[in-house]
C-alpha cells in the first residue's frame, strides 16, 4: 500500500503551513484579516492580497514549539516586498523572545518584488540579519524548499544562511534566474527554454550531491514533515570553526571545478556513475546514490 | 603609436583614488577588480575590502572577499573594516550558478556578520555603482552604510523592470518621481533605510565619524526607513509579528 501523496508543490501556503504543523495547533499572525497590504501596489495597478503573499505564525510539530513562515507561490511569484519581508523578519526575531525549537520558512520566491523594490532589497538584508542572529542565539533555522518559483534572488542568499535546507527534487536554488541570464549574456551562456539545463544547474539535485541542500524528499507534505520533525533543534555550529569550515568547502569547489560547463562534469568528478541518469531517477534511488557517494568519501 | 597609447600616469581606478583621498597611508594589493589592504587613519589601522570597475560579484569574488574578512578576524582582532562598493550586482553565468554562488554570497555575509560581533566596525562606502545582491552581500551586511554623491544604488535599471514587471516605462519613470521604493538612486536607498547618509564634502571627517560611531545595538534600519518617509510600515508590521499580535 502506497499512501497517497500530498503534493507540496500543489498546495497553497496555508495548506503546507496547515500540513506541516499538529493538526489546530496554528496560530497565525498578522493575518489576512488584518488586510495588512502593500501599499505600493495600487499605484502600478497591481492587485494586492490580504496578507502580502505570506503566512506567518506559530504551532507544534510532534509537540515541539515552532515558528513558521510560508511563501504563497500564487501570488506575485512569491516576491518580498515591504509588508511580506517585515512578516518574515518580525517572525525571525520573535524567535529570539519565545525560544522555539526552531523557525521553518517555507521559501517559494523569485526574490525581491520589483514593483517595491528597494523595499524589497533592504527586506532582505534585514530578513538575512535577523537569521544569523536567531542562529547566533542557538535557534535553528530550517529553510524547506519545494514549490513553483523555486528559491531565486536574495531569497537563495537568505536560504543559505539558514541552518539546513530541505527541498523536493522539483525545488530549485540559484540567485539567478534563467531568463535572466538568458536576457543579459546570451541564449549560448544560458537557454532558459532548455529545461533540462535549467533543472540541472539549479535544481536541487545538483544542490544536494554539491553539498548545498542537506536533503531532499518526495514531493510530498508528509514526507516534509518528517524530514524537519528529525532535525528539529538540531542547530548547526554558529562560530568561527564552522566559518573557515565552510570557507574551505566552498574554495575548494570553486578551484576544484574551475572550468567546469555542465553538472554532469561535476557530477561524474564526485563519482556518480551514470550522470546522464540522475535528472530521471526519483528521491528514494538519488538519495541511495548520494548515500553510497558519502560513504565512499574518505 | 606606442607613445600615444600609453597613458602618461598609470590607470588609476575611482576606487583606488577613494582610498587615496580617504587615507593618509594605505599598503593595497589589487588582484583584479579585488582591492584589499590596510589604510592609515589618524594614527590607527583600518583594513580595507574594495572592489572596482563596477565588477561583477562572481562566486570566486565572493569567496576571495570573504577569505580577507576571515584574515581580518584572525590577525588584527578589532580592526575596523571599510567596505568600498562598487559592484554591478553578482555575475550572470552558468558557472556561477553551477558552483551556487548564493551559497557564496550568503557565506561573505555571514563573514561579515560574524567580524561585526567580533568587535570590528564594518563600514560600507558605495562609491561607483551597487547593484541588488551586491547591495545585499556588501552594503547591507555592514553595521552603517554610506554612499558617494554621485554613487548610483539599485536592484535593476527601469528600462529592465519595466520589461519584467510590464509596466510601461514613462509610467515607472513618473511614480519613480513620488515613490523612494521604486527607482534607483542613492537618495530612494537613503529614504527606504538602507543608506545611513550620502557623504560630500570632508570624506575624511565623514569616515572619522562613522568609525566613532557605536554599532546600533539592534537592526534600525527600518526605523529610518520609518522616520524619513521611505518605508511606512515595516517597522510596524514587524514590531506586530515579534508580538505575536
Amino acid at each position: 500500500m502506497i499512501p497517497a501523496r500530498h503534493s507540496f508543490l500543489e498546495a497553497t501556503a496555508r495548506a503546507r503551513v496547515r500540513g506541516l504543523l499538529d493538526a489546530g495547533s496554528f496560530r497565525e499572525f498578522c493575518g489576512p484579516a488584518q488586510r495588512r497590504t502593500s501599499p505600493h501596489l495600487p499605484a502600478l495597478g497591481m492587485p494586492v492580497a490580504f496578507d502580502d503573499g505570506i503566512v506567518v505564525g506559530e504551532g507544534t510539530i510532534e509537540g515541539r514549539p515552532v515558528l513558521i513562515a510560508a511563501q504563497e507561490g500564487a501570488f506575485m511569484g512569491g516576491a518580498v516586498g515591504e509588508v511580506h519581508g517585515a512578516k518574515l523578519t518580525g517572525l525571525l526575531e520573535r524567535a529570539l523572545d519565545t525560544r522555539p525549537d526552531a523557525v521553518v520558512l517555507l521559501l517559494d520566491s523569485g526574490g525581491v518584488r520589483l514593483h517595491e523594490a528597494n523595499a524589497g532589497l533592504i527586506a532582505m538584508g534585514e530578513i538575512q540579519r535577523a537569521v544569523f542572529d536567531a542562529r547566533a542565539a542557538g535557534i535553528e533555522v530550517i529553510a524547506v524548499i519545494g514549490g513553483r518559483n523555486g528559491c531565486y534572488g536574495g531569497t537563495s542568499i537568505v536560504a543559505r544562511s539558514c541552518d539546513r535546507i530541505i527541498a523536493s527534487e522539483e525545488g530549485r536554488l540559484s540567485v539567478s534566474g534563467p531568463e535572466v541570464i538568458e536576457a543579459v549574456e546570451g541564449i549560448e551562456e544560458f537557454d532558459a527554454q532548455d529545461r533540462a539545463l535549467v533543472w540541472r544547474t539549479m535544481g536541487a539535485k545538483h544542490r544536494r550531491l554539491t553539498g548545498e541542500i542537506d536533503e531532499i524528499v518526495a514531493d510530498d507534505i508528509d514526507a516534509f514533515r518528517s524530514a524537519v520533525a528529525a532535525v528539529l533543534g538540531a542547530p548547526r555550529p554558529f562560530d568561527l570553526d564552522a566559518l573557515e569550515a565552510e570557507h574551505a568547502r566552498l574554495a575548494g569547489r570553486v578551484a576544484r571545478f574551475k572550468g567546469a560547463k555542465d553538472a554532469r562534469e561535476i557530477w561524474a568528478a564526485l563519482g556518480v556513475n551514470d550522470p546522464d541518469r540522475v535528472s530521471d531517477i526519483e528521491a528514494d534511488e538519488f538519495n541511495r546514490l548520494v548515500a553510497v557517494l558519502e560513504g565512499d568519501r574518505p | 603609436m606606442k607613445a600615444d597609447a600609453a597613458p602618461a600616469t598609470p590607470d588609476i581606478s575611482s576606487t583606488e583614488r577613494l582610498i587615496g583621498t580617504l587615507f593618509e597611508q594605505a599598503r593595497l594589493d589589487r588582484d583584479g577588480a579585488l582591492i584589499t589592504g590596510v589604510g592609515e587613519f589618524d594614527g590607527a589601522e583600518v583594513a580595507i575590502l574594495a572592489t572596482t570597475g563596477r565588477t561583477y560579484i562572481g562566486a570566486d569574488v565572493a569567496l576571495a572577499m570573504a577569505r580577507h574578512v576571515l584574515d581580518v578576524m584572525r590577525d588584527a582582532p578589532g580592526r575596523p573594516i571599510l567596505i568600498v562598493v562598487d559592484n554591478s550586482g553578482h555575475r550572470l553565468g552558468r558557472w556561477d550558478e553551477l558552483m551556487g554562488n548564493n551559497g557564496c554570497l550568503a557565506h561573505l555575509t555571514k563573514c561579515l556578520y560574524f567580524a561585526r560581533r567580533r568587535g570590528h566596525r564594518v563600514i560600507g562606502l558605495v562609491n561607483e555603482l551597487a547593484v541588488s545582491a551586491g547591495f545585499m552581500a556588501l552594503g547591507m551586511a555592514t553595521d552603517a552604510c554610506y554612499a558617494l554623491p554621485s554613487a548610483e544604488v539599485r536592484v535593476m535599471a527601469l528600462n529592465a523592470m519595466s520589461r519584467v514587471t510590464k509596466v510601461p516605462l514613462d509610467r515607472l519613470t513618473e511614480l519613480c518621481a513620488t515613490s523612494p521604493v521604486l527607482g534607483p538612486g542613492v537618495e530612494n536607498f537613503t529614504r527606504v533605510g538602507a543608506i545611513r547618509a550620502v557623504w560630500s564634502g570632508d570624506l575624511r571627517a565623514h569616515l572619522r565619524a562613522a568609525l566613532a560611531e557605536p554599532p546600533a545595538a539592534r537592526d534600525d534600519r527600518r526605523d529610518l526607513g520609518h522616520e524619513r518617509g521611505g518605508r511606512a510600515l515595516a517597522r510596524e508590521v514587524a514590531a506586530q509579528v515579534r508580538a505575536g499580535a
